[in-house]
């Protein structure tokens, strides 16, 4: 049941019809501590006057009771600066459980939610994780919006966040 | 209650005394300044020699202390308890924005000659005319306001609004918007206008772990504005007061005073 679906899948990422996007892979390094808790994760793209133009992913404790995971979402400090702060938590379609670690694969599609249309020009990926008895951390790459062709940029964090790797889609 | 009466009287101190070094330093230490959901914060205030230390007194808090949440309604104090050297108090702060909590003192002294002694007088304006002679020989007022408080916000800062008495910050920029490495800019005004010239005086908290106070002084300019670009994260205690002459009654010395706790975030 599995594989015609992925092959589908296959297909129309390849065809011709398919507008740009963008790839975002988030890597979540192994710690090594007894009292590991998964970080708390936002990844956002903003423009070069610090303005957001996307909120692409927010990972945190969803699901604790009466909302008392939303208490630490502050802790993304910038995130919570530049846009954490003007959202009604739960965003549909953005927030999402914590990960645990490893690679992340993210796809965005322009002209759908959330990374929605993007104007021409730079932009950032902002990447940021805040771990409970741990630390926070955030990985910034840059790129150009629309594409010329297919690239990939990355930036590597040193403490909370591996490798954000960035592929552009024409 | 003797203790509360001495701190009562140290609460005025910082109106009615203030000279140019004063001995101990009031402040209020909140929890948390920035919440991301509702709840509740602690708050310590105290009385003492070095900012943030607990090592003078509790501050005596009864029926000033107001906590005004951001629709302008009032949140009661929980669990306020006066200990040997702070005073506690909790504060569910359930409202999006932005809450303000203040302990505003004001008081009027009079004092001058009747047959050759000298009498003196402290109450309320209301009291003054009935208590005070209109007329009376060498007659003195001073009127003393101060104002001790802090800010917390949930979610996003929202709008403070003067309370038109006596001096106090305006932001323009939100004192729960501040960061290491960003400029802030703040407007001090006297009964709600501008006041220029006014010396504001900073120290982040931490004193017992560097050699020099690295106290920060700025002056207001012509629009009572300060302007300070952050270079360090931390709690700060920010002091300032005036002395001048009362624009609504004659003869009366004021002396201003206004002490807030700002926290700066790390980038």
């Amino acid at each position: 049941m599995h594989k015609p679906l992925l092959l589908a899948f296959g297909l129309l990422a390849t065809g011709p019809a398919l507008a740009a996007g963008i790839e975002v892979e988030i890597e979540l390094p192994r710690i090594d501590v007894s009292d590991y808790r998964r970080p708390y994760v936002a990844a956002w793209l903003e423009r070069p006057d610090n303005s957001v133009a996307a909120n692409l992913a927010v990972w945190y404790d969803v699901k604790m009771r009466n909302a008392e995971g939303a208490k630490w979402l502050k802790d993304m400090r910038l995130w919570w600066r530049r846009t954490g702060r003007d959202l009604e938590q739960p965003v549909d379609g953005v927030t999402s459980a914590t990960r645990n670690p490893g690679v992340h694969k993210l796809s965005f599609t322009e002209g759908q939610v959330p990374l929605g249309k993007l104007a021409a020009g730079e932009y950032r990926l902002v990447v940021e994780a805040s771990r409970e008895h741990g630390g926070r951390e955030v990985v910034t790459v840059p790129l150009q919006w629309p594409p010329a062709s297919a690239t990939r940029n990355e930036a590597r964090g040193e403490h909370e966040i591996g490798t954000v790797a960035v592929q552009l889609k024409p | 209650m003797k203790l509360n009466k001495h701190l009562a009287a140290a609460a005025l101190g910082l109106a009615i005394a203030a000279p140019a070094a004063q001995a101990h330093e009031f402040w209020l230490l909140p929890s948390s300044t920035v919440l991301s959901s509702p709840g509740y914060i602690t708050v310590d205030a105290a009385v003492s020699n070095d900012i943030f230390y607990f090592n003078y007194r509790p501050l005596g808090i009864r029926d000033n202390l107001v906590i005004s949440a951001p629709d302008g309604s009032t949140v009661a104090p929980e669990s306020l308890t006066q200990g040997k050297l702070r005073t506690v108090f909790d504060a569910n702060l359930q409202a999006t924005g932005t809450y303000r909590l203040a302990i505003a003192n004001s008081s009027l002294m009079a004092s001058w000659k009747e047959n050759g002694e000298t009498k003196r007088w402290r109450g309320t304006h209301a009291e003054m005319a009935e208590k005070v002679p209109a007329n009376a020989q060498d007659l003195v007022v001073r009127e003393g306001i101060s104002r001790l408080e802090t800010f917390v916000t949930v979610g996003r800062p929202s709008e403070i609004k003067p309370t038109g008495k006596g001096l106090e910050l305006l932001p323009v920029t939100h004192p729960n918007d501040l960061y290491e490495g960003s400029p802030a800019v703040f407007t001090f005004v006297v009964d709600g206008k501008p006041a220029a010239g006014v010396e504001v005086e900073m120290i982040r908290a931490g004193t017992r772990y560097r050699d020099q106070l690295e106290k920060i002084t700025l002056v207001t300019n012509a629009d009572g504005q300060v302007s300070y670009t952050w270079k360090e994260p931390g709690m700060y205690y920010v002091k300032t007061g005036v002395t001048g002459k009362s624009d609504t009654m004659e003869n009366v010395e004021r002396r201003l005073s206004y002490v807030t706790t700002l926290e700066v975030l790390a980038q």
